[in-house]
């Protein structure tokens, strides 16, 4: 089965100040979202492996489009996350079942690397609600100035027997991080943690 | 006069394949870019602010461009437009309208002069706030299957001492749009209007 989309969006954020301080380069972010039918809307269904693919299938198409929408080459990518919210007659274990068994690996691919967990997050939700999504650093899980977020919303989606996911990359770590920790430099990227 | 002080830029393009009835054969897509500047006003009046217009004329051309590259390019693509503004709380209505001519003549510049006002919004707002940016033909302010909008946002804008300037471009009609009036083939677009 593949994903019935109604609606794909993709926003991209560059931050040039903060606090009145220059940031060169900026800072960028992207988050690309799929609005898509849930076909086991209104009823329980035991094998969602349907939804597994689809996932599969929106973690290739989503990442391109991040790392379209920031016209970077795959690899300077350097952070990443997932998130997905599942509309009124869905249950969460949809959400689940699209981000966690087959998500990942596209993905990465579309990143070029990923030996970090991608974070992520799952609600069940309504039309115009937002939905955060979290960011780390793709290699390197512990890289402080990449723990980050990125708030997405659609006033139309997701409608009861939708489900909307989300993914997004950033070529960047937080604007003027200063509270330590592992750095990007200093990563080793071969653990997924540091 | 004050430079325009950019803290971030943002863009947000939404594909839309259908509403639940028959698809098109091309998807809908509405962009929408906004620049967060400081508001050189904020917390005190100030009499004589037009000449901050001339200021914002770079910008409002930098925005159009962008808007029209994530959009494909092709300026004959765009068919709707629209333009708004939310000032944060330390500055005035007013300061919105500053946006009037830089944002609705750079639009005009980069897509062939079309004939049509470009319709606008505004208020003042916090950060999080949304605004319904709306969205008319651009040769034929009539054409009704072309009255959209488009609501935007960011979660950190505008900050008290700021402004959110927005431009809006969409490649259509409304999907499934079929409620009469005057339709895009049908107009003379000699006055704006039909």
């Amino acid at each position: 089965m593949s994903a019935q989309i109604r609606k794909i969006a993709v926003w991209v954020e560059e931050t040039h100040t903060e606090m009145g301080r220059p940031i060169q380069p900026p800072t960028r972010k992207a988050v690309a979202v799929a609005v898509i039918a849930n076909p086991f809307a209104g009823r329980y269904v035991e094998d969602l492996t349907p939804l597994m693919d689809i996932g599969a299938e929106l973690g290739a198409l989503l990442g391109a489009r991040c790392v379209a929408a920031l016209r970077i080459e795959p690899g300077q990518a350097e952070s990443y996350g997932k998130a997905a919210m599942v509309g009124e007659n869905g249950e969460l274990e949809h959400a689940a079942a699209i981000l966690h068994p087959k998500l990942g690996a596209p993905l990465r691919e579309a990143v070029e690397s990923g030996a970090a967990l991608v974070p992520s997050s799952k609600k069940m939700g309504g039309p115009g609600q937002d939905l955060d999504v979290p960011l780390g650093h793709k290699d390197a899980a512990y890289v402080r100035s990449h723990f980050d977020g990125i708030e997405v919303r659609l006033n139309d989606a997701p409608r009861a027997n939708e489900i909307m996911v989300a993914v997004a990359i950033t070529d960047s770590g937080r604007p003027l991080p200063r509270v330590g920790g592992l750095t990007h430099a200093e990563a080793v990227g071969k653990d997924g943690l540091r | 006069m004050p430079e325009v002080r950019i803290r971030k830029i943002a863009t947000q393009i939404e594909e839309v394949f259908h509403e639940f009835g028959p698809a098109p054969d091309r998807p809908l897509k509405r962009g929408a870019v906004m620049a967060v500047i400081a508001n050189p006003f904020a917390g005190r009046y100030v009499a004589d602010i037009q000449p901050f217009m001339e200021d914002l004329k770079p910008l409002g051309l930098s925005m159009a461009r962008r808007l029209l590259a994530d959009l494909g390019g092709d300026p004959k693509a765009i068919e709707g437009y629209g333009k708004g503004a939310i000032i944060g709380s330390e500055g005035e209505l007013e300061h919105g309208a500053l946006w009037h001519a830089p944002g609705g003549y750079s639009m005009r510049e980069v897509l062939g002069a079309p004939m049509a006002i470009v319709p606008s919004t505004k208020k003042v707002g916090g950060v999080g706030a949304r605004l319904d940016v709306p969205v008319t033909h651009i040769d034929a302010s009539y054409v009704r299957s072309h009255f959209d909008s488009m609501e935007v946002g960011l979660n950190d804008s505008p900050r008290a001492a700021e402004l959110m300037y927005v431009l809006v471009m969409t490649t259509g009609a409304r999907i499934h749009s079929r409620s009469g009036g005057l339709s895009a083939v049908d107009i003379t677009g000699k006055d704006g209007l039909r």
